[in-house]
């Protein structure tokens, strides 16, 4: 696959590396909560790259002091859809910025298939072009298997 | 498929991370082999020190905490010689009489574990019943998460905790919350430390019918009534960090204050010291008031003197019988 040489999913930070193991996630949970964010869960089976709002997974967890608790959240993300994607994301609540800081994916579907690019001629000789999801043509929650 | 489809120049293929935990042993081998070693690498004298220092009586308590610093230390030494060391269970319930300092101590409590280190941040997050509790169904396991969630690292201190259990209503929600505690306690065990605290008769109550609390605290510590010179080495503690002292006579006063005071009904220890100390400011407060245009030196200010402390209901009641 040369047009996604990791062959998976790449959003966010840290997608080109390797998957973060769960004590490296701690460590970037650390550091957000050094900085004074709001860490929460959000989980989706559509990660099409314009699709930003993905499900809660709970309320935002504002006030930890430690990442095990935010760890606690994603794994019991991680047990109720094992065939979704599972995002971390960090809020600064600080006035004057109040948006997300922080963002990666922490869980993958066992197989991800990726997208395809679609080319619709019109006019003539114009092309338009779009992509599509091989598994998204399936109903919500049985995309990447039950 | 997750494996990257290419190869950045200059790098090998690493084993996947943890998979090697034989040289990360190695890491923590400190090179200590005695206890004096750790004693020296660590703050654990120091935490003693205070400890012994701040708090006045308290015997078993102290007795406790210097057990759970002792097993810190032998655990280095275990560690530094490879043999496993598993983390203790460290959940407590505090009992005893009102103001025998369950939440001082508590408070402390965070702070040494951390000192210790047995948890990360330190931090200390108490709730009483109505911070667990939700109101409907459904409510009280958000609730009751949240607030592990936000202790986690720390101490959760649980105030009062039997309320949590009320027998008289089958349809409470504070079933559920102690469910949710009980299994977090359980589960994640390096992660939190829980203090139940409460007088003595009701958490027997409390635990009586909640056997799988009981199982699951490793510590159950009884704090005793205070003597009287105890009380009395409290009260001075407590005027010394107010810039205030009791002059001869006022000790004296304060002394006999202390026995009528302990036969009286309603007697909470160290709480009721600070109460008669509370008064006895006010009424040294209307002595100088009382003068007008007397230069008032810092000694003045700072002195409560026997009349402060005589003037008390105490005293008066006493009189009256006699």
């Amino acid at each position: 696959m040369l047009t996604n040489p990791t062959g998976k999913v790449t959003q966010g930070q840290f997608s080109f590396l390797p998957d973060l193991t769960d004590a490296e996630i701690s460590m970037q949970i650390q550091y957000g909560l050094n900085k004074g964010y709001a860490w929460s869960v959000e989980y989706t089976d559509d990660v099409h790259p314009r699709n930003t709002y993905w499900d809660m997974f709970g309320m935002p967890m504002f006030d930890l002091k430690d990442p095990a608790g935010v760890l606690l959240e994603v794994n019991t993300c991680r047990k109720t859809f094992p065939n979704h994607y599972i995002r971390l994301m960090a809020f600064d609540s600080t006035r004057g910025i109040e948006s997300v800081a922080m963002s990666f994916i922490v869980h993958r579907p066992p197989q991800e298939t990726g997208y395809r690019l679609e080319r619709q001629e019109v006019q003539g000789r114009s092309l338009r072009y779009t992509t599509h999801g091989y598994p998204m043509d399936k109903p919500e929650n049985s995309r990447y298997g039950k | 498929m997750n494996a990257p489809a290419y190869n950045l120049p200059g790098i090998t293929p690493q084993p996947a991370m943890g998979a090697s935990p034989a040289p990360e042993a190695s890491v923590n081998d400190t090179g200590a082999r005695t206890v004096a070693e750790v004693m020296a690498q660590t703050q654990v004298q120091q935490v003693m020190d205070a400890l012994d220092h701040d708090l006045v009586g308290l015997k078993p308590v102290k007795t406790r905490i210097r057990d759970i610093a002792a097993l810190l230390v032998i655990d280095r030494l275990r560690m530094n010689l490879g043999l496993a060391a598993q983390a203790p269970s460290l959940h407590m319930s505090f009992t005893g009489n009102p103001g025998t300092g369950k939440t001082t101590v508590a408070m402390r409590m965070a702070q040494i574990l951390h000192e210790l280190g047995y948890v990360r941040s330190g931090h200390l997050v108490a709730v009483t019943r109505d911070d667990l509790v939700g109101q409907y169904i459904g409510h009280t396991a958000p609730k009751t998460k949240e607030v592990l969630k936000k202790a986690m690292g720390g101490v959760l201190f649980i105030d009062e905790a039997y309320y949590l259990y009320r027998p008289e209503n089958e349809r409470d929600y504070g079933q559920e919350a102690i469910e949710i505690l009980l299994q977090v306690m359980e589960n994640q065990r390096d992660d939190l430390v829980v203090i139940l605290a409460g007088y003595k008769d009701r958490m027997d109550t409390f635990f009586q019918s909640n056997p799988g609390m009981n199982s699951r605290i490793a510590h159950h510590i009884e704090f005793p009534d205070y003597a009287e010179d105890e009380l009395a080495q409290i009260a001075h503690h407590m005027l010394e960090i107010q810039n205030y002292k009791l002059d001869d006579e006022a000790q004296q006063a304060f002394k006999r204050y202390l026995q009528l005071r302990k036969q009286q009904p309603h007697f909470a220890n160290a709480r009721s010291v600070r109460n008669a100390l509370e008064r006895a400011r006010l009424r040294q407060a209307s002595r100088l008031f009382a003068n007008p245009h007397q230069a008032l030196t810092a000694e003045d200010l700072s002195t409560l003197r026997a009349q402060d402390i005589l003037a008390s209901r105490v005293f008066q009641s006493q009189k009256a019988s006699s």
